[in-house]
């Protein structure tokens, strides 16, 4: 399956990003698909490599899928890494898109688990009417 | 999956670099990295390599150009060639758009390249794609051991094996030298987003 988003849909995607996250004090957030391209970038992610954290998300996704697969679990539809001073939460949107969220310790893990949900609700509309 | 970004005016497509384990995808994508400068290509990643196998992939960015207006993103994947890593090569062709596949011109190498292949089809098909309509193309690598004592494959011998059926581009190559390296690149980068603008652009 091929996407082909126009200027419209992706400032809709990064307003909706924006509003929802960022504003509640994630760092960064991008919204990739399963083949690791980069659809939406938001906050501030000027220090980081975009792409290769793109690739490597969709790969450690795709391989924590096939975890879940061999315990007998479909996906596990949200993973989280917890670091020193920076974390990291993936969830899954659909079948065919991941969203990345980095924050940093002064943000709770409830708030953002509250917020991506909310986000994920709207780009889910947003993407199955570009893909239809 | 090919990606257009209307609001950059981008266009991001996906390669992947398939073929039997030792067989020269990862020497391919390094001397691809060494050759490039940084303003046409990203940082190249590579993930759980122990020893000389690839275990996950291989990743480098690349920025082609552009054609029509759009700026053309490329991003080279390697898999693991070894038969026993088969989930980890399907998670890496998810969403691909062109595959160069890298077969072993050592004699002893030739049942490896022929599984590989029969595995590629599989797995492309596991992904919805017919290996006969994706972009392809075959690099017969190692061809600088042609003058050691080492039996190789002829370049003839492995088109009727490999391509006899698909007629896709060949190229003779040294990764380890960069012979071919580029011609196989350029061909693969070509037809793949000549594919994807046929595709996506016209519709």
């Amino acid at each position: 399956m091929d996407l082909v988003l126009s200027k419209r849909d992706i400032e809709e995607m990064y307003k909706c990003i924006s509003e929802n996250l960022v504003r509640e004090g994630a760092d960064c957030v991008l919204l990739i698909d399963r083949a690791a391209n980069l659809i939406v970038n938001c906050g501030n992610p000027m220090t980081l490599d975009v792409v290769s954290l793109a690739a490597l998300s969709a790969a450690n996704f795709g391989a924590t899928a096939e975890i879940a697969r061999i315990i007998g679990e479909e996906e596990f539809s949200l993973l989280f890494h917890k670091g020193r001073h920076e974390n990291i939460h993936f969830t899954s949107v659909g079948e065919n898109y991941i969203l990345i969220t980095l924050f940093g310790k002064d943000v709770s893990l409830g708030l953002i688990r509250l917020k991506v949900e909310k986000t994920i609700k709207k780009l889910q509309e947003i993407l199955q009417r570009v893909e239809s | 999956m090919a990606f257009i970004d209307f609001s950059k005016r981008e266009i991001q497509c996906k390669i992947v670099y398939y073929g039997p384990g030792r067989g020269g995808k990862t020497t391919n994508l390094l001397y691809i990295h060494k050759a490039m400068t940084e303003n046409v290509r990203g940082k190249m990643v590579s993930i759980d390599t122990k020893g000389d196998r690839t275990l996950f992939f291989d990743f480098l960015p690349l920025s082609l150009g552009s054609i029509h207006n759009m700026s053309i993103k490329i991003q080279l994947y390697t898999v693991p060639g070894q038969v026993m890593y088969n989930a980890s090569r399907k998670l890496v062709l998810k969403g691909v758009d062109g595959v160069v596949f890298v077969a072993d011109s050592l004699r002893v190498r030739r049942a490896n390249n022929l599984e590989s292949l029969a595995n590629l089809e599989e797995n492309l098909r596991g992904e919805n794609l017919d290996m006969t309509r994706i972009p392809l193309v075959l690099q017969y690598n190692k061809r600088d051991l042609a003058d050691g004592e080492i039996p190789l494959m002829t370049v003839e011998e492995l088109d009727e094996d490999l391509n006899s059926q698909l007629h896709v581009p060949s190229f003779p190559g040294s990764a380890i030298k960069g012979t071919g390296v580029f011609e196989t690149l350029r061909e693969i980068s070509k037809i793949t987003v000549k594919q994807v603008h046929e595709k996506l652009l016209k519709r």
